[in-house]
């Protein structure tokens, strides 16, 4: 399989902060790559990055065979990269079935009939369509959540960047939420997905990496990963955490 | 369940009454002349113009988020247009409306390049700027007056039409259709594809950039369509006016200050919203007209008790409270009536 992202020695740092410090990793069309690391590890920032909402300040961002550094966000998003943000971001004043239009028609530049039957499909697949007429500003937490999957997925991505969807779900919901993870990957689209819900990210992925201080510490097996002393280390600071 | 028993609309039996009543509003305007006393015909003329510059900031400032406390200067600038193409160019008063507007987006391109940088409060203290600068440029030319500004000659004033009693039936008619092609304008991007982009942007930036909505160039488009048309209405206040000066042209208490003031009362971001402004506006006005300062005092307050009460204006509150739009620009996910059952 060919490579689908490539980031090559991405530097970034906002004052006497370095959000990404040399980061360089590559992922493959159809993968599906975990990421973990301690919060404040630069892992939303690394998302940042990819989708343009920050330049970095040296480094290369590599998509589909083309340099996107200098290409802004709406470009890229364009080009087939769409994320769920890990606070979620919604149009408040427009209603769940609008949020997700705008994804459909804007990102996936689908017209009319296309676009709503999208949006529709999508809403019942996330379980947002007893909801679509509410406005997303009045939705609950966990709503928005599944308000950022929804909008992700109407953009119809090549590369879904998801960012802890997760996060305060019960047992049942989790267990809903990976299949209908495992069933978007089936269709061939490369997911990268940071998450602290350890057992749904292992459900999913078949590749682990372990950010820190903005730099990728380990790689690799997800099991491997997870039995390695520094990342336990890192792990059970994380559980004390939370 | 299945997917195919839901369909996506976009009417609904209110918004069929409203536009049914909307026709028959409008109607009786246009034929106000026949029926209208001399007096209530300027009244209602004015108040055409200032819906549609109400109208029109809104869109700016409400949908784009470029909060503008300098569109004086597209009003002046458009009036001051009006004036040297009827004098100087000999053109026709009307087609120098047209004229006005064109020139009005072609200024506001190099204007947007400049304030484009600044963000925020920057942003609306640069645009004000501007439009003191358009003031001190006009108040320079001699030949149309200067300082102390001056008045359209009666041959031009004679050119659109022979009598006055049909020259304020025209001006009437004038400031309806700008309202009218204002409002419906706004009206029809809004329901677009791009519109909806627009409104994205209104509620979220960082979530429209990264769904794929170009932000720069989106509100780059408002700001000249808006200017344009801005320096159109311009052209009309000042051919209603038949005089014009550079404080009267770019007073940015009449064409900004009580621009905002109506787009707060009745609802930012909403295409009603300016619409009910609007009357509030006028109706404050003319009840309380006669008391002279005090007027403007009344008009803060409300200001102040709305802002604090009804944040999001009486049209942000009506809808809120009853769900209701005139304008149908949402989208109603709806369950088919199943047959078989």
């Amino acid at each position: 399989m060919k490579t689908i992202l490539k980031l090559d020695g991405l530097n970034k740092s906002f004052g006497a902060i370095k959000v990404a410090n040399g980061l360089s990793f590559e992922v493959r069309e159809g993968d599906a790559l975990g990421v973990i690391g301690p919060n404040g590890a630069g892992k939303t920032s690394m998302f940042n990055l990819i989708t343009g909402t920050f330049a970095p300040d040296q480094g290369s961002v590599v998509f589909a065979g083309k340099d996107v550094t200098k290409h802004s966000a709406a470009r890229r998003s364009h080009a087939g990269i769409a994320r769920s943000f890990q606070v979620p971001q919604p149009f408040s004043g427009m209603t769940v079935f609008e949020n997700a239009l705008i994804a459909a028609t804007q990102a996936a530049k689908l017209k009319g009939h296309d676009a709503e039957q999208l949006c529709l499909n999508v809403l019942e697949q996330t379980g947002l369509l007893p909801k679509a007429n509410v406005l997303a500003g009045s939705l609950t937490l966990l709503e928005r959540k599944r308000l950022e999957l929804t909008r992700a997925l109407c953009a119809k991505p090549k590369l879904l960047l998801l960012d802890e969807i997760a996060g305060g779900l019960t047992e049942a919901e989790c267990r809903s939420l990976v299949q209908t993870i495992k069933d978007i990957h089936a269709t061939g689209v490369t997911i990268i997905w940071i998450e602290h819900v350890v057992h749904a990210l292992l459900a999913v992925v078949d590749r682990l990496i372990v950010i820190d201080f903005g730099c990728k510490i380990a790689e690799g097996d997800p099991q491997a990963i997870m039995n390695s002393p520094e990342v336990k280390k890192i792990y059970l600071g994380i559980e004390a955490d939370a | 369940m299945n997917i195919q028993d839901y369909t996506v609309t976009r009417t609904s039996n209110a918004i069929r009454v409203a536009a049914i009543l909307g026709f028959i509003v409008l109607v009786a305007l246009i034929a106000a002349p026949y029926w209208a006393g001399r007096a209530d015909l300027r009244l209602m003329g004015e108040l055409f113009l200032y819906l549609a510059l109400a109208s029109l900031w809104n869109l700016m400032a409400g949908y784009a988020g470029l909060v503008s406390v300098g569109q004086q200067a597209f009003v002046g600038f458009g009036g001051y247009m009006l004036f040297a193409l009827t004098m100087f160019a000999g053109l026709h008063p009307i087609p120098a409306i047209g004229t006005a507007g064109l020139l009005g987006a072609l200024i506001s391109v190099p204007v947007a390049f400049l304030i484009f940088r600044l963000r925020g409060a920057y942003f609306a203290i640069g645009t004000w700027v501007i439009a003191e600068v358009f003031r001190l440029s006009f108040a320079q030319i001699s030949s149309l007056g200067g300082g102390s500004g001056s008045s359209l000659p009666i041959a031009i004033v004679k050119s659109l039409a022979g009598s006055r009693g049909a020259r304020e039936s025209l001006s009437y008619w004038l400031a309806l259709g700008a309202a009218v092609l204002v409002v419906t304008s706004v009206y029809v991007f809004l329901r677009s594809r791009k519109g909806l982009a627009l409104t994205a942007i209104r509620d979220n930036e960082l979530a429209a950039g990264s769904l794929g909505i170009d932000i720069w160039r989106t509100k780059f488009v408002v700001y000249v369509v808006t200017s344009a048309l801005t320096a159109m209405i311009g052209a009309l206040i000042f051919l209603q006016k038949l005089r014009i000066s550079p404080d009267a042209a770019f007073s940015v208490n009449d064409w900004t200050a009580f621009v905002i003031f109506i787009v707060v009362i009745g609802g930012i971001g909403t295409i009603e919203g300016p619409i009910i402004g609007t009357l509030v506006f006028f109706a404050l006005r003319e009840t309380l007209a006669d008391l002279g300062t005090i007027y403007l005092l009344v008009l803060g307050v409300v200001a102040i008790v709305v802002m604090l009460k009804f944040p999001k204006g009486v049209w942000g509150f009506i809808r809120q409270r009853f769900d209701l739009q005139i304008f149908p620009l949402a989208y109603r996910v709806a369950r088919r009536d199943n047959k078989g059952a």
